[in-house]
């Protein structure tokens, strides 16, 4: 796969097309979201599908991460934010009040702009998230770790250092040690918050076809400024301005054909 | 134009063209003359450290033999004689005080820096902390005379110990706090992204990381009551000899021992107090090293 596909159109034919007929996986009704007195969601409506690759898109400020947040209810950290609507995940409201946060954000795994490894070993950054919900005998432990770094694509540079602090990996490894965290939790879903934004070309590259990979086990939800990125990797995606959803649809079709012109514009690079 | 070609070319470069030059040169004078009388200062400032560590070089070498280290201090009159019931004794407070110190200072700068915030309780602790901060040693002496000495009946090693924790919690509070303000916020995010309860976070995380500046304020807070006399002039006072082992009655003690022997007219123990100033002074100088190469290890990695 190229990983430095500078034509959108032909990144769009080499991606995968959208399964429209995959089972929706996260379901948001009429979302609205506050910081404060501050309205940056608007009655958002969108459907995820299961083990599908969707992309937010749109300029900054427009709430794709602050929609990201609330998946995994990461928001409520800081008592000023809040959310009201319903996200169904599995036909369950994750805003509920009767949801246990800490098993939501099991279920539904985040990895972040700048890669943030624990101050701690390669091995204890992977234990972690993993001792946190199950008692392992340390053979079965070792496993788990060594199954997250293979499918992070991280086993071979870090097999030989897993004693080493996280924090002596380069940004890259780091981005991907994280990515190997969370799927260590064996999460059902992964919110992805313009992941490679902070890495050179090549890391990026590593990234993208793991994503490409991780497809096939998790649902997958990427927010991204590049929309090269976006159209490489993602089955779907969705056009936010302004705290609205101006536009969802297979990615195909909406770097191909969008129906909206300000979509048009966006991805043309005309606005934005 | 023309004028400015011609300046250009004017073979003295030196002489600015009025009336901006004017201004630049009081400027530059200004500037002048800030960084001359502020290197002056410091000057100043490092000479009389100096000053005073040479003093204590000096006069404390000629009064350090092995005596110094094995045998008590000596009673009025007597010759010889040396320190090692108060160094002994000085180790065991500040220890106390320190062990006494350490928790209280680090939970409540966890509080401050993890739960409180910027709430109200918050900010009146930690403006209360600022005063204890600042608060005169001697006082401290005397709320735990009040609080312990009295009722107890008697001077205490206990009373020492507490009297100088008092001393050293809000150092430890300070730092604590500041410290974990330096762990980045996305660490914390991360961490309870998978799915971690707060107090996890705190422990496994935001402490592991601020690790080493917290190691650094508690040897920072050892060295600061290492030296401290007033708070221990009402509560563990003096002894000229080895402390009872339960800690009962007077314990021995570089500071107030520095301070008798100095004022007193007998030249051995004018002798051992400047040994025992050069005792405390190395110990402390010793911490701060060792703190301040924690945490520059500590960046590298």
């Amino acid at each position: 796969m190229s990983t430095i596909a500078l034509n959108t159109s032909s990144a769009v034919g080499k991606a995968a097309a959208g399964n429209a007929e995959a089972p929706v996986r996260i379901a948001v009704r009429d979302l609205n979201f506050y910081y404060g007195d501050f309205r940056s969601l608007k009655d958002i409506s969108l459907d995820f599908y299961d083990r599908q690759v969707t992309a937010l898109i749109g300029p900054s400020g427009c709430g794709k991460s602050t929609l990201l947040r609330t998946f995994n209810r990461i928001y409520s950290l800081y008592p000023e934010q809040r959310a009201d609507g319903e996200i169904l995940l599995d036909g369950q409201n994750v805003l509920s009040s009767s949801i246990d946060v800490n098993e939501l954000r099991a279920r539904v795994g985040m990895v972040f702009q700048k890669p943030t490894p624990f101050p701690m070993t390669i091995y204890d950054n992977i234990a972690f998230g993993i001792k946190l919900y199950e008692r392992l005998p340390k053979s079965e432990l070792d496993g788990r770790v060594e199954e997250a770094l293979r499918k992070a694509a991280l086993w071979d540079e870090a097999k030989d250092k897993l004693r080493q602090s996280g924090m002596s990996l380069s940004g890259g490894q780091q981005q991907r040690l994280c990515i190997a965290r969370t799927i260590a939790q064996k999460p059902e879903v992964i919110l992805l918050d313009e992941p490679t934004s902070a890495l050179d070309p090549i890391s990026t590259g590593k990234i993208e076809e793991l994503i490409e990979q991780l497809r096939s086990e998790f649902t997958i939800v990427i927010v991204t400024h590049n929309m090269q990125q976006a159209a490489r990797i993602s089955q779907f995606t969705a056009f936010m301005y302004l705290g609205e959803v101006v536009e969802f649809g297979p990615t195909t079709k909406m770097f191909m054909n969008p129906t909206k012109k300000q979509t048009q514009d966006y991805i043309t690079g005309r606005f934005g | 134009m023309d004028t400015a070609l011609q300046h250009r070319a004017s073979p003295e470069p030196t002489t600015a063209p009025a009336p901006w030059g004017r201004v630049r040169r009081s400027r530059h004078v200004a500037d002048r003359a800030l960084k001359i009388i502020c290197t002056l200062f410091t000057v100043l400032g490092a000479f009389v450290l100096g000053w005073i560590l040479l003093m204590l070089l000096v006069e404390g070498i000629g009064g350090l033999s092995p005596a110094v280290f094995t045998e008590t201090t000596p009673g009025p009159g007597s010759q010889g004689g040396g320190i090692a019931n108060a160094i002994v004794g000085s180790l065991i407070l500040t220890v106390l005080g320190i062990m006494v110190a350490t928790p209280v200072g680090v939970l409540a700068g966890t509080y401050l820096a993890e739960y409180g915030k910027s709430s109200k309780l918050a900010e009146i602790i930690r403006f209360v902390n600022d005063i204890l901060l600042a608060a005169p040693s001697i006082l401290i002496g005397l709320f735990v005379y009040m609080l312990m000495v009295q009722p107890m009946g008697g001077y205490s090693g206990w009373a020492g110990g507490v009297a100088l924790a008092i001393i050293a919690v809000p150092v430890i509070v300070r730092t604590t706090e500041d410290m974990l303000r330096l762990v980045p916020g996305s660490l914390r995010e991360a961490g309870a992204a998978l799915g971690a309860p707060m107090s996890t976070v705190i422990i496994k995380i935001s402490w592991k990381a601020a690790r080493a500046g917290m190691v650094t304020g508690v040897l920072l807070a050892t060295a600061r009551i290492a030296g401290e006399t007033a708070p221990l002039l009402f509560t563990a006072l003096n002894n000229n000899f080895w402390f009872n082992p339960n800690l009962m009655g007077g314990v021995a003690n570089l500071p107030v021992m520095i301070y008798q022997f100095a004022l007193s007219p007998y030249e051995n123990w004018r002798e051992l107090a400047w040994a025992g100033a050069l005792i405390i002074t190395m110990s402390i100088l010793a911490l701060s090293v060792v703190a301040r190469l924690l945490l520059r290890k500590d960046k590298v990695r």
